[in-house]
């Protein structure tokens, strides 16, 4: 199962080659990372996308803390979140194709962002699984290019735990 | 009180900090990147700096000197090369846990991404086997870096932090003024046991039937091992030990079981896999130790006090886990327990397992037996030596046939297992001056790999007894060959090869000795025991094919024991 993880770290130096590292070296997955700054220059965030058993994402907000250079860490699965990716995908169209195309991305509130003579670009953005869904349907056109931004995501009007609550 | 400020450059506030930790051995290798440090030293006083003969032997020393003193260990070495060559030694004490501060040259700020002259990213390359490391690029910042340093390595679990310091750092000035207090706000170690868990742990012990106490280096580090004892005694618990923990119970106690694990004694691992409450302390279910997970200690109520909160339910979960120092979480279980159970039963068990297999070796012998030799070291010494082993069979020997007294006594690479680990380490040691005799014991092979630091010791006349196990053979590898691998030692037979290890001591003018018989330990030992001003070494020509039991083979469980050699083997040679 795919679970969320949110991290606060010092906007340092290293600090995101030293989570990075802390994934590879212990042989934990990651489906996607983000980071970028917050509210306060000196930190930032970042959002993890991992998955693993109960016992695998226990260990891995527990490496997490064990990082100096993170501030806060919360596994944000199962609470209520808001969860946005964004994602540029380039789509070849021929004549006929392009109505089904437009419509398509209106359906998913993408917008058409730059258009040739054979393609188009679309941008879209929402929870990772209405990207997916994009994507999928858009794919008997002829994707030739995409990007994908990883998810971001923030706990809805609560508060963050504190680095130390794990621990009781 | 604000201290008055004043100019300084980077070499200056690197020995000023120094002072404020209150620093007195650094083991270091100089070089290009670090020259104007080592240019200053030249007329520093209140430290003592020791040129060991390579940059990993400086990390191992710096290691030992840790391990046996509780202070941070230092190491100082150039860019580069000199940088790299310290890996094996920061991934050592990464992985036991030991609290050392490695400061490493680099190239100019300007100069680094160039692949420049000496130039490697040693902070990069270190990121995951150091506890935290830093890179220097503002020499403001040198003075509170060493201080969070210092306090990054030695609190909460131990462990290695690096500094790089580019060469202009070393080399330009500002105002100085050493921080009186850390502020990290992503590292706050739990020191003190939550209550309710102390007070639910004391209830469970309370009321076990089969309790059992699993001690691991955490009680080494938080200078537990007094309050183990008392706890063990008071509430009348056999004790078993890693081999990290090897010290922190004595080794002649009639509750200890000795090491439990791979190559614990039976009774320890009998006594894992039969008790009802296992409280480890200071131990991190170490695959070593525990062989399959699944069937370890699988009936028991577990209790796991530690103070890395990763370890617990990392490789075994547990039942109840008390996040803390162990020293304070001891004492507070003291307080809740008071009457003495019997445990009657649980005791008439382990007797007989005791009874049923003890440990031994075939005595007596006409070949010499590494067993032997340290039983009577052991003896000889009273317990009392600080033992410092290499990597190996000779190392399980060690953990198995010599009654460790005191904590902070038995020198051992756990973690990593690295060979060449004990001269070096020794070296270490011996700079602690403790004043108890200083043994080093190595392999033929894992002698071989820092056998330069002989030189060191040569040098400083350390008073240590550098004894080889010489059994011709890689013996650990090749006893898994001949157990799991059809026989076929491959490139573990250094008959041909080997050198004649007493040369090499008396090339370094080091007084040498080598005996192969068993009457002979008692005489050699009595006369490099009296040797107290300078080092000795001792080669024991050892039986070559002889085998460590009990083991149970890696990923098994304790049912699995093997005993004994299971067919004849005909000669051992
Ligand atoms: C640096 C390093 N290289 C390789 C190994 C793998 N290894 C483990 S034990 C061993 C054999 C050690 O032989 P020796 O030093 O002669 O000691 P013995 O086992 O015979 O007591 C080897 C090669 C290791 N632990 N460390």
């Amino acid at each position: 199962m795919k679970h969320t993880i949110s991290v606060l770290v010092e906007n340092t130096f290293g600090a995101f080659d030293r989570v990075a590292t802390m994934f590879s070296a212990r042989g934990f997955n990651i489906h996607s990372i983000s980071i970028g700054e917050t509210e306060q220059s000196d930190i930032s965030r970042m959002t993890i996308v991992t998955s693993g058993d109960k016992q695998v994402i226990d260990q891995i907000v527990k490496q997490l803390n064990r990082l100096l250079d993170t501030i806060k860490v919360t596994e944000l699965t199962g609470r209520a979140i808001t969860e946005r990716e964004l994602a540029l995908i380039t789509v070849t169209f021929q004549k006929g194709s392009l109505e089904e195309i437009k419509n398509i991305t209106d359906v998913f509130r993408g917008k058409i962002v730059d258009i040739n003579n054979k393609s188009l670009m679309i941008e879209v953005t929402g929870p990772p699984r209405k990207i997916d869904a994009i994507i999928n349907v858009l794919m008997p056109f002829g994707i030739k290019e995409m990007a994908r931004s990883g998810t971001v995501a923030l706990s809805r009007g609560e508060q963050i735990r504190p680095k130390n609550e794990y621990k009781k | 009180m604000t201290k008055k400020k004043k100019m300084l450059t980077g070499a200056d506030i690197f020995f000023e900090s120094l002072r404020e930790e209150g620093v007195e051995k650094v083991f270091g290798y100089p070089g290009g990147a670090t020259i104007k440090i080592y240019e200053k030293l030249y007329d520093i006083d209140f430290l003592e700096h020791i040129l060991t003969r390579h940059e990993q032997g400086a990390t191992h020393a710096a290691d030992g000197y840790a391990r046996v003193t509780g202070k941070v260990g230092v190491v100082l070495v150039t860019s580069g090369p000199g940088a790299t060559n310290t890996v094996t030694g920061i991934a050592n004490a990464y992985l036991d846990s030991i609290p050392m501060v490695i400061f490493t040259g680099q190239v100019p700020t300007s100069l680094i991404g160039n692949d420049a002259f000496q130039e490697a990213d040693i902070v990069g390359i270190t990121r995951p086997i150091t506890k935290h490391n830093f890179i220097v690029r503002d020499v403001k910042e040198l003075a509170s870096t060493i201080k969070k340093a210092f306090y990054i390595a030695s609190t909460g679990r131990p462990g290695p932090v690096l500094i790089d310091m580019p060469k202009d750092m070393i080399a330009a000035e500002c105002e100085y003024e050493y921080p009186e207090k850390v502020e990290i706000r992503g590292y706050k170690p739990t020191v003190k046991g939550h209550k309710n868990q102390i007070k639910k742990a004391a209830k469970m012990i309370r009321e076990a039937k089969r309790p059992l106490l699993y001690v691991g280096g955490g009680v080494v580090m938080s200078n537990a091992s007094k309050e183990l004892t008392e706890f063990a005694h008071k509430n009348n618990i056999p004790v078993t030990n890693t081999l990290l923990g090897l010290g922190t119970f004595p080794g002649t106690d009639p509750q200890f079981l000795g090491m439990l694990g791979m190559h614990g004694t039976y009774y320890a691992n009998q006594a894992v896999n039969n008790c009802d409450v296992l409280i480890a302390v200071g131990a991190r279910f170490d695959d070593r130790v525990t062989g399959t997970t699944e069937t370890f200690a699988a009936d028991a109520y577990k209790i796991h006090i530690d103070i890395d909160p990763s370890v617990i339910d990392k490789n075994v979960l547990v039942d109840l886990p008390i996040v803390g120092d162990a020293k304070g979480i001891l004492e507070e279980l003291l307080k809740e327990l008071s009457d003495k159970p019997s445990q009657k039963d649980w005791w008439t068990q382990i007797e007989g397992w005791k009874k049923d297999c003890p440990l031994e070796y075939k005595r007596p012998d006409d070949q010499l037996r590494t067993q032997y030799v340290i039983e009577r070291i052991s003896e000889k010494t009273n317990g009392d030596a600080i033992v410092v082993s290499d990597v190996g069979q000779h190392q399980m020997w060690v953990a198995q046939y010599y009654k460790f007294n005191h904590p902070r006594s038995h020198v051992s690479s756990g973690g990593l297992g690295t060979m060449g680990f004990s001269v070096p380490a020794a070296v270490g040691v011996a700079f602690a001056n403790l004043n108890r005799p200083i043994v080093s014991i190595s392999g033929d092979g894992g002698f071989q790999m820092n056998m330069q630091e002989l030189i060191t010791a040569f040098y400083h006349n350390l008073p240590i007894k550098f004894f080889i196990m010489n059994n011709c053979f890689l013996g650990m590898v090749r006893q898994w060959q001949e157990l799991f691998h059809e026989k076929k030692y491959s490139f573990t037979d250094l008959c041909d090869s080997n050198p004649i290890f007493t040369n090499i001591g008396t090339a370094l003018g080091i007084e040498s000795f080598s005996i192969y018989k068993p009457e002979d330990v008692d005489d050699i030992l009595d006369k490099v025991f009296a040797i107290n001003d300078r080092p000795v070494l001792v080669e024991f020509k050892v039986s070559k094919e002889d085998l460590v039991f009990p083991m149970v083979p890696a990923g098994s469980s304790i049912s699995d024991m093997i005993h004994k050699r299971l067919k004849p083997k005909g000669d051992i040679l």
